[in-house]
């Protein structure tokens, strides 16, 4: 039926197939885009687990509110604070539900769901399914969406590329009614109509170069949303990772819990020392964490970790040859003990380094790893209303909240979870909303699947019940102008390939190399003003070189290149947003960490960057606004300075992330 | 070399070249190349300079910022399919050296130790080319659907937990959880055949992967429920029968699936259903 009213989701990660199955679910027909088949998504790659107050951990004094305001400290209170508390409500339903659908959780011998320690808490809190959790509840959604396909409820369109949001009115007026995409075989460029649209795309880890994310994971389809007058939320606040491997391709995780299990940072005293690790005496290493951390020593919080091992090599030049890595040496230890421990992660490490880290030491790196920043998105509040400030609440106290006594989101709200430009929501590591500026371990696939599950509904609601025009009613003049736009940009890259001058400078590989360069050298673990200042100027060089820029094949099928030299385009747009936001947010704090203004400035900075594109500049205005709070009060965070958060952080177990 | 043989392509050969590995070589990548289906197949060889840890999709990396043929011919980038870029997706699947594998988890080092030495990059054999390397696994994607590969919930809201579920049926369910898709145990089998016409996916051998993940599913406590459904469609034409017992499945799953266990779990339960189905008279 032409005019039946449907909703587009775009992206096949655990965000957008909850939001699918939950949109299927209500009746109203999906049409589902994804750049590879959704079960190859990147949700696939998480190991650790995902967080939710259960049973046992309520007994001891655990509950959903503590598990919110673990959160808010965990993203040092630049998190959107309903949101978060219904999310951390649903949380033991969403793993009842994943349950249900068949996720193989660990079982404890009686048989009931096991539960992991994972950083920022003293519950154990996490439900994991070995160290593949992501790719189990990814399956599990992936069943779900193909039983509604079969049912002919779902239209799965695999290898589709979403090009840009199809956006009718200006400023407040703004609505979207579809996108357009491209078929990525046959390279065709469509329209397709839509009365909401959904956004659950992933992160943005390709900008930094290599990073822990999948290929895909370019940022590319925000930015277009971006440019499209979708803002940008926290743009500069990325999460990296202390320990993981650097690879010729990519950077893969190494859990923690190497060096909770003993594991020691080190590289060559001195500098440019060539030798083999096993050839280098104990007193020529320089035990880097034991050293500058007498008391933790290797089990300091990560986010030091981090900034530690990149200062050793980044600004004393100290690496391992001269390169940006440094050794986690576990070769002290019994090599059976290791495997029982260890045995997953350090097999990941053998096959992809080749060496036997229970024989050689491993070289790490810190790595970029996820995005808290995304597209904005706003929500209606629920009934909850804390009497008094409840940031005294203690453990054992019973549960402030519930179901019973209100709800941080008015469930079901039209505007849930959507973003400025009225029928275009974002869901998942898109979503800026959760993570303020860090975000927890085991806490992305929660927000993900919550954001489909409980979001969903506003998806639905808003396209029954709103009094906007139904999208079959409009002229079709406004999609074959989205066509053509993109038809035009297309053609233009394709023309590149026969007007080549050959110049290496405008190679899309080599702008999109630089990019990670320079985006990696000032905009990560240690950040200054006059580095960001020279990173904005050396990204208008890029875009300058980028604006001629040469494909390398002129194919009109299956043409890959041209897809990704389109993505750098984008790439370097968001770049620009991360840059500026971080040049102006002259504080630290979370993973945002300032030379030049290392205290966190709650007068000037407890607020949420707003990244807006600027269509005359092509660059990005900056506002900050207030953080949406009031529900928890600031406090400082001290976070891993007590002995009982150092402990806990020491026993995160294999897998985690 | 036979076939068996080459499937278990060793680790240990893999271990000395690793470790005679020369610094600073450059590795000849012989490709088959297509443009499109229909179009003529190629052979074209790539000089690659290998970094440390260099793997496939590094190289593959290399010849795209580079595409410029051994001969000086300058030519496209590759093209082929890759995400997670840890073995843990599956999308990279290809024939290499002449063993379907995936292509990020394998390390230059272990399958070309000297300067010259040869690596051979075809697509994968029993599905149709899309380009290059990329190959169309539609049909291994439609095979799930064929034996309802999921668990029939009532729906999304709130009903409490799931059925419990002892410690060792987990670890058993979880060894067959882990299965990604990317169709290695379907490319090394003699019985399942290339097929182009889509009408005919239905009545052609479906393969371990979904036998497997079909067993899966009927050991699930609500699963079970479509289990008559899975056994109607793997007791048809295509189905369980038409498995010869090779055994190459189980050697190139890069996952360790016990895929022998899993046909003989839904062959014992073929003949089960054969005879329910008998005793009431629908056969
Ligand atoms: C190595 C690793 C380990 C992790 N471990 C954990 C963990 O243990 N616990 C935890 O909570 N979190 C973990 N995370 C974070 C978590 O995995 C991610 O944040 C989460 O999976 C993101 O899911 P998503 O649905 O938002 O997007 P994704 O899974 O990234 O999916 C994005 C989807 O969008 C599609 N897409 C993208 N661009 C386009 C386009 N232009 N057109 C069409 N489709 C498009 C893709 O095809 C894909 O289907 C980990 C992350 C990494 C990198
Ligand atoms: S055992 Fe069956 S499925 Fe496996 S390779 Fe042989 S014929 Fe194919
Ligand atoms: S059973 Fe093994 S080889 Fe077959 S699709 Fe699954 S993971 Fe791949
Ligand atoms: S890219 Fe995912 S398995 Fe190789």
């Amino acid at each position: 039926m032409a005019d039946e009213k449907r909703v587009i989701v775009v992206g096949g990660g655990l965000a957008g197939l909850a939001a699918t199955i939950r949109i299927a679910e209500a009746g109203m027909p999906v049409d589902l885009f994804s750049m590879v088949p959704v079960k190859r998504s990147h949700s696939v790659c998480a190991q650790g687990g995902i967080n939710a107050c259960n049973d046992v951990a309520r007994q001891q004094g655990y509950s959903e509110y503590q598990h919110f305001d673990e959160t808010l400290i965990g993203g040092d209170f630049l998190n959107d604070q309903h949101p978060v508390l219904e999310m951390t409500n649903w949380a033991p339903k969403i793993i009842d539900l994943l349950d249900r659908m068949g996720v193989p959780f660990n079982r404890s011998n009686e048989g009931f769901r096991d539960l992991r320690l994972f950083g920022g808490s003293l519950f154990k809190r996490t439900h994991f399914s070995g160290a593949t959790t992501g790719q189990q509840l990814l399956y599990a959604l992936d069943e779900q969406t193909r039983r509604f396909a079969a049912e002919g409820k779902v239209n799965k369109k695999e290898f589709w590329e979403f090009l840009w949001p199809i956006v009718e009115g200006e400023g407040e007026n703004a609505r979207c009614v579809g996108i357009v995409a491209q078929d990525m075989r046959t390279m065709q460029i469509q329209s397709f109509r839509a009365d909401a649209v959904v956004m659950a795309t992933g992160g943005c880890g390709l900008v930094f170069g290599k990073s822990t994310n999948s290929i895909i994971c370019t940022g590319g389809a925000a930015s277009r949303c971006y440019q499209a007058g979708a803002w940008y939320g926290n743009a500069e606040m990325i999460q990296v990772h202390p320990t993981a491997i650097p690879g010729a391709d990519k950077c893969r995780l190494m859990s923690e819990s190497a060096r909770g299990e003993g594991g020691r940072v080190w590289v060559p005293a001195k500098k440019g020392d060539t030798r083999k690790p096993k050839d280098i005496p104990e007193n020529e290493r320089y035990y880097i964490l034991e050293e500058r951390y007498p008391k933790y020593g290797n089990l300091v919080p990560r986010d030091i970790a981090t900034r530690e091992i990149f200062d050793v090599c980044v600004n004393e030049g100290m690496g391992i040859n001269g390169s940006n890595q440094v050794y986690l040496d576990l070769t002290h230890m019994d090599p059976d003990y290791l495997t029982e421990k260890l045995g997953g992660i350090l097999d990941i490490y053998e096959k992809f380094v080749g060496d036997d880290p229970r024989f050689t030491p491993m070289r790490i790196f810190p790595a970029v790893h996820y995005s808290m920043g995304g597209l904005w998105t706003t929500y209606t509040p629920g009934n909850y209303q804390p009497e008094s400030p409840v940031s005294s609440f203690k453990p054992g106290d019973p549960i402030p909240i519930g179901n019973e006594p209100g709800h941080g989101l008015d469930i079901g709200a039209h505007n849930n979870a959507m973003t400025n430009i009225t029928g275009l929501y974002a869901f998942g590591e898109v979503n800026f909303a959760y993570h303020g500026a860090t975000r927890l371990g085991a806490n992305a696939l929660l927000s993900c699947i919550f954001d489909g599950v409980c979001n969903g509904i506003s998806v639905v609601n808003f396209v029954r019940e709103g009094d906007q025009q139904p999208v079959s009613e409009l002229d079709q003049a406004l999609f074959d102008a989205a066509t053509k736009q993109e038809q035009d940009k297309h053609d233009k890259l394709l023309d590149s390939t026969s007007t080549g001058t050959g110049d290496q400078q405008l190679n899309p590989y080599q702008i999109a190399f630089e990019l990670g360069e320079e985006m990696n050298a000032a905009s990560t673990v240690v950040k200054t003003g006059a580095g960001l200042e020279k990173c904005l100027i050396k990204l208008e060089e890029l875009k300058e070189r980028y604006a001629k820029v040469e494909l390398g094949d002129g194919a009109m099928w299956t043409n890959q290149s041209l897809s990704f030299t389109r993505a750098v385009g984008d790439m370097i747009i968001i770049g620009e947003a991360i840059a500026k936001a971080g040049l102006l947010r002259e504080e630290s704090r979370g993973s945002h960490y300032r030379t030049d203004f290392p205290e966190r400035d709650d007068d000037r900075f407890w607020k949420t960057s707003v990244a807006k594109f600027n269509k005359e500049t092509g660059k990005s205005d900056i506002e900050f606004v207030d953080v949406k709070a009031g529900l928890v009060k600031l406090r400082p965070r001290d976070y891993g300075k007590t002995e009982s958060n150092a402990s806990s952080a020491s026993k995160e177990p294999i897998g985690a992330s | 070399m036979s076939e068996a043989e080459a499937y278990s392509y060793d680790a240990e050969m893999r271990k000395a070249n690793r470790a005679k590995a020369v610094a600073g070589r450059s590795v000849i990548f012989k490709i088959k190349r297509c443009d499109g289906p229909g179009k003529p197949a190629r052979w074209e060889s790539f000089k690659v300079p290998i970094e440390e840890g260099a793997n496939v999709i590094s190289s593959l990396n290399w010849i795209a910022a580079n595409p410029v043929t051994i001969e000086g011919k300058k030519t496209t980038p590759v093209v082929w399919e890759s995400n997670c870029l840890e073995e843990v997706c599956g999308a990279c699947t290809m024939v290499i050296n002449g063993r379907v594998r995936q292509s990020c988890s394998c390390l230059i080092n272990e399958y070309a130790p000297c300067e010259g030495d040869v690596m051979t990059l075809e697509p994968m054999s029993k599905f149709p080319v899309i380009r290059d390397l990329w190959v169309d696994r539609a049909r291994l994607f439609n095979n799930l659907t064929r034996v309802k590969a999921w668990v029939p919930i009532d729906g999304t809201y709130n009903m409490g937990p799931g059925p419990k579920e002892s410690h060792d049926h987990q670890q058993m369910r979880y060894a067959l959880s882990e299965c990604m898709s990317c169709g290695c145990c379907l490319d090394a089998c003699p019985q399942f055949i290339k097929e182009e016409d889509e009408s005919k996916w239905d009545s052609s051998f479906i393969g371990a992967h979904a036998i497997s993940q079909a067993r899966y599913f009927n050991e699930h406590e609500t699963g079970k429920q479509l289990k008559a459904d899975r056994m109607d469609a793997l007791s048809g034409a295509g189905g369980i029968n038409d498995c010869g017992n090779a055994q190459n499945c189980v050697k190139v799953c890069p996952k360790g699936i016990p895929l022998t266990e899993s046909i003989g779990a839904i062959g014992r339960s073929a003949t089960i259903h054969a005879i329910k189905q008998f005793f009431q008279g629908k056969k």
